[in-house]
């Protein structure tokens, strides 16, 4: 049986499913739920200084739905806790005592002063905790007042934060970068310029979920007036998964410990996340809409898909697919694909032909002797998998690497030969440098 | 001894019946509509379009009503099929649209068009807003002869298009078998009354009822006074059962029988038998069979004289009947039939099979006990109104020849509905028939105002 546990930073724990820092850590109450159900740690609900904040006691959330109302983006502009720091310390302490084999990491924002960091972090090293996480990501009110993305977006107060921590605390130091931002590596980078033993990404995106065409106001808003919330959910999946890549292939961050954030529901998301360098994951959209249950799924999926693959601990396919992760000019101008529509499966929508004919290449047939029937036409074909993003039938349509055959569209033979952009005859570049 | 019929109303407490009569498809609410309307693929150059006679836009409908347009929704369909509404209860959608549906082919279930399309068409309803206009008045007439949905929708096209129509109906009511001859639960709270209203609400429309043509009006006259008539008589009588009836008490055919049920103010004065035998296999036989079932009738047997596959009633519908508590035998027609006093007593039926391909008897029989006998044997057309057109009225199979505008061969004279040849007699087709005529008729009048202003 695969061993799911972790040991992160020094933070152990029994597994890498991790509750991010939001409204599910806020409290011991929720905390305690996640731990009965399984969850391998919680970064809790990012503590400030006294007086506490005061959210708006409007809507707080917001979403956009798919099909049959799933939840495929949630945004927030929920502030951080906004209750005393005291509590949240204490209870802290107590989940802490009775959940020891619990990952506990406390997620904190304080003003950007070396005094307001050292006072909070000896404070917290009081609960034991086992780490802390700097909340750099946050994009809505905090960052109003120079708190959260507003630190994360300067490469500089980050490393100076993120050493101040470093000096003044024995805990590990995560630093939780924030999407909004041109290039991600660049805080990456700093954060470990200093000291910080790991990042963890993404925070949330900034987001208008909606226009209330009635109100014509941001939807939901507050008395009529809206301001932009933090998106995550699945739809911001994608986002995340480049921005971890990126940090785990660029050289100056390359092996900086990753807790991958973003859109994670399933034992899927979270491997595809580890995949690319994660040796944890924060979940919380999910645990927002479905419940804490949902670990349940997440750990028996992730166990078996490495029994299966013969992965006895995360660390045998945490990065395995970093190395495959390059730059578009290294791809392999040389390789083609072409459709292949499977007959069986398929139910003659349609989609695939007016999609190519309507948008793209002009590829697939609406008839063949007068029949409705769709095929690819190979002579037009680019590969370009338009038709199987849109076929309704998984696995309906798909792409087929040409071998030793001649790629009817270009008349050239695909030998299996490498040839990139940066040696590419139409380079200008590659020519002059042969030249 | 005197034999006292059985056919006597209050079989069934009257508290039963609203909820026994109650619609078969009730309304998706807005939760289901939504849902059901996810699972519309927006399929290209969708087999539903092609299947429904009239060519409703349906992935265009379905995708207003999921964006939160049911007006516009309704819009899309009403522009192809003024009776979507209607259509939308009695279409046999099992084997038109959600036959063609891909998604049978995805998961075995197709896509509910047709109870999304009456989301949309109750909606439209409900405002009572009518959202065509009038056109522009032409100065010419047309006659339409038949209330039903084929002169319905020719009269509603030809207001579009500015000319002036008068309707001639021979019944009190307008509507045809809308009103008159399909079961209740298909057509709950009126709604082929209110339908009829909402089509005449653009204006321009003149409805004569009680006008007979052959009686009170005559197609020469029409054809005198109207620049142009359609007829939409549908079909004005039933079938014999070609064998001795014996003016039996007790033996009716099932249209009388679901007349009078859709005409009644009040179900539990309305008499039924207590052993119901209803001859034929489509779907007036089982709209008869279930409603005796759901009055209160004790045994309901519906007697087909080929297999399940051969009825004209969808897989559906029969089993709808089967669900209701009636018994459907095939291979069986009726042979004789008893009676004790003057009144029906019992059935016998010869046993059928196929030999080289023509329906014979096996020589067996069997005889079921029966008080009620329904004949839902079909509709034939009455030639007579229009024979004195002097012959020059092309017919075939006892109906009237149109060509694909809908033009009978006698100018001036167009026609639709179950009284044209070829057609499948559905609600749907008398529309999309009436919507031909009404195009065709409008070039025609065109061409000739043209001419004439030359």
């Amino acid at each position: 049986m695969a061993d799911l546990s972790v040991d992160f930073v020094g933070i152990k724990a029994p597994n890498p499913f991790w509750l991010a820092s939001a409204p599910p850590t806020d409290k011991a109450y929720n905390v305690e739920r996640a731990f009965r159900e399984g969850w391998g740690g919680v970064v809790w609900k990012t503590l400030g200084e006294d007086p506490p904040v005061v959210n708006v006691s409007g809507p707080r959330y917001g979403a956009i739905h798919g099909p049959d109302r799933r939840v495929i983006g949630f945004n927030n502009i929920e502030l951080i806790t906004d209750r005393p720091l005291e509590v949240n310390l204490r209870e802290i302490k107590e989940v802490k005592r009775r959940w020891p084999d619990r990952a506990m990491v406390v997620s904190l924002m304080v003003p950007c002063e070396e005094a307001s960091w050292k006072a909070i972090l000896k404070r917290v090293e009081e609960t034991e905790a086992d780490g802390i996480e700097l909340n750099f990501g946050c994009p809505h009110g905090m960052s109003e007042r120079g708190m959260g993305s507003a630190v994360g977006q300067v490469p500089d107060y980050v490393e100076m934060v993120a050493r101040w921590c470093k000096t003044h605390t024995r805990m590990p130091v995560i630093v939780k970068l924030t999407p909004n931002i041109t290039d991600v590596r660049k805080p990456a980078e700093a954060a470990r310029r200093g000291g910080a033993d790991a990042v963890s990404l993404i925070n949330t995106i900034n987001s208008i979920m909606g226009v209330d065409l009635d109100r014509m106001a941001p939807a939901p808003n507050t008395d009529g007036k809206g301001t932009h919330g933090g998106m995550c959910g699945p739809a911001v999946k994608p986002i995340a998964l480049n921005m971890v890549a990126e940090i785990a292939r660029f050289p100056a961050t390359r092996g900086l410990p990753i807790s991958g954030i973003g859109g994670i529901e399933t034992w899927r998301d979270a491997a595809e996340f580890m995949a690319l360098g994660a040796g944890t994951v924060q979940v919380c959209t999910a645990a927002m809409v479905y419940g804490f249950r949902i670990v349940h799924e997440m750990m028996t999926g992730l166990e078996a898909f490495m029994d299966e693959r013969g992965y006895a601990r995360l660390g045998d396919f945490v990065g395995a697919a970093v190395p495959n992760v390059t730059d578009w000019q290294y791809l392999n101008l040389d390789y083609a694909v072409k459709a292949r529509i499977d007959q069986d499966l398929c139910i003659k929508c349609g989609r695939c032909h007016i999609a190519c004919e309507d948008t793209s290449h002009q590829a697939i047939t609406a008839t063949k002797d007068g029949v409705r029937h769709f095929e690819v036409i190979d002579e037009e074909c680019v590969g370009c998998n338009l038709c199987a993003s849109v076929c309704p039938i998984e696995g309906c349509i798909t792409m087929e690497p040409l071998v030793n055959a001649v790629d009817r569209r270009t008349g050239r033979f695909v030998d299996g030969s490498y040839r990139n952009w940066t040696q590419h005859p139409n380079n200008p570049r590659a020519q002059v440098a042969a030249e | 001894m005197p034999s006292r019929s059985e056919i006597r109303p209050g079989r069934m407490p009257p508290e039963v019946h609203p909820q026994a009569f109650a619609d078969l498809h009730p309304p998706l609410d807005g939760h289901e509509v939504r849902v059901a309307a996810d699972r519309c693929l927006f399929c290209y150059d969708a087999p539903c379009v092609s299947a429904c006679p009239t060519g409703i836009d349906i992935p265009m409908f379905i995708r207003q009503l999921a964006t939160g347009q049911p007006l516009v929704a309704a819009r899309t369909i009403l522009d192809a099929n003024i009776m979507g509404g209607m259509c939308a209860r009695v279409c046999p959608t099992e084997t038109l649209c959600e036959e063609a549906c891909v998604r049978n082919a995805a998961e075995g279930k197709p896509v509910e068009i047709g109870r999304l399309q009456r989301a949309a068409t109750d909606a439209m309803l409900e405002t009572g807003r009518q959202p065509f206009r009038r056109g522009a008045p032409t100065g010419r007439r047309v006659a339409v002869v038949g209330a039903g949905p084929a002169g319905l929708a020719c009269a509603h096209k030809l207001a579009v298009l500015g000319h002036a129509v008068v309707v001639f109906e021979a019944r009190a009511k307008a509507g045809g078998l809308n009103e008159y001859g399909i079961a209740a639960y298909k057509a709950t709270d009126d709604i082929a009354r209110r339908e009829v209203e909402w089509i005449l609400g653009i204006g321009g429309i003149e409805l004569r009822t009680g006008a007979r043509l052959g009686r009170d009006v005559t197609l020469a006259g029409l054809r005198e006074e109207f620049d142009a008539v359609f007829l939409g008589l549908g079909l004005g009588a039933t079938n014999a059962l070609g064998l001795d009836e014996g003016g039996l008490a007790g033996v009716e055919d099932a249209l009388a029988f679901i007349e009078r049920l859709r005409q009644a103010y009040d179900l539990s004065g309305l008499p039924v038998g207590r052993r119901v035998v209803v001859i034929g296999g489509g779907m007036t036989a089982i709209d008869a069979a279930v409603q005796a079932r759901k009055l209160g009738a004790e045994e309901v047997t519906i007697v087909y004289r080929r297999g399940p596959e051969a009825m004209g009633a969808s897989r559906y519908e029969q089993e709808l009947a089967q669900t209701a508590g009636c018994t459907i035998r095939h291979w069986a027609r009726p042979a004789a039939l008893s009676g004790e006093g003057g009144v029906l007593a019992a059935v016998t039926f010869a046993v059928t099979q196929l030999a080289d391909g023509r329906l014979v008897d096996t020589g067996e029989t069997f005889t079921l006990a029966a008080d009620q006998l329904l004949k839902a044997i079909g509709q034939t057309f009455v030639a007579g109104d229009v024979r004195e057109a002097g012959g020059l009225l092309d017919m075939a199979g006892g109906r009237i020849v149109v060509d694909a505008e809908r033009r009978t061969s006698l100018p001036g004279v167009w026609a639709g509905g179950d009284c044209v040849a070829g057609g499948r007699d559905l609600t749907v087709v008398a529309v999309e028939d009436g919507k031909r005529a009404a195009l065709s008729i409008d070039r025609t009048l065109r061409a000739a105002m043209r001419e004439a202003a030359e």
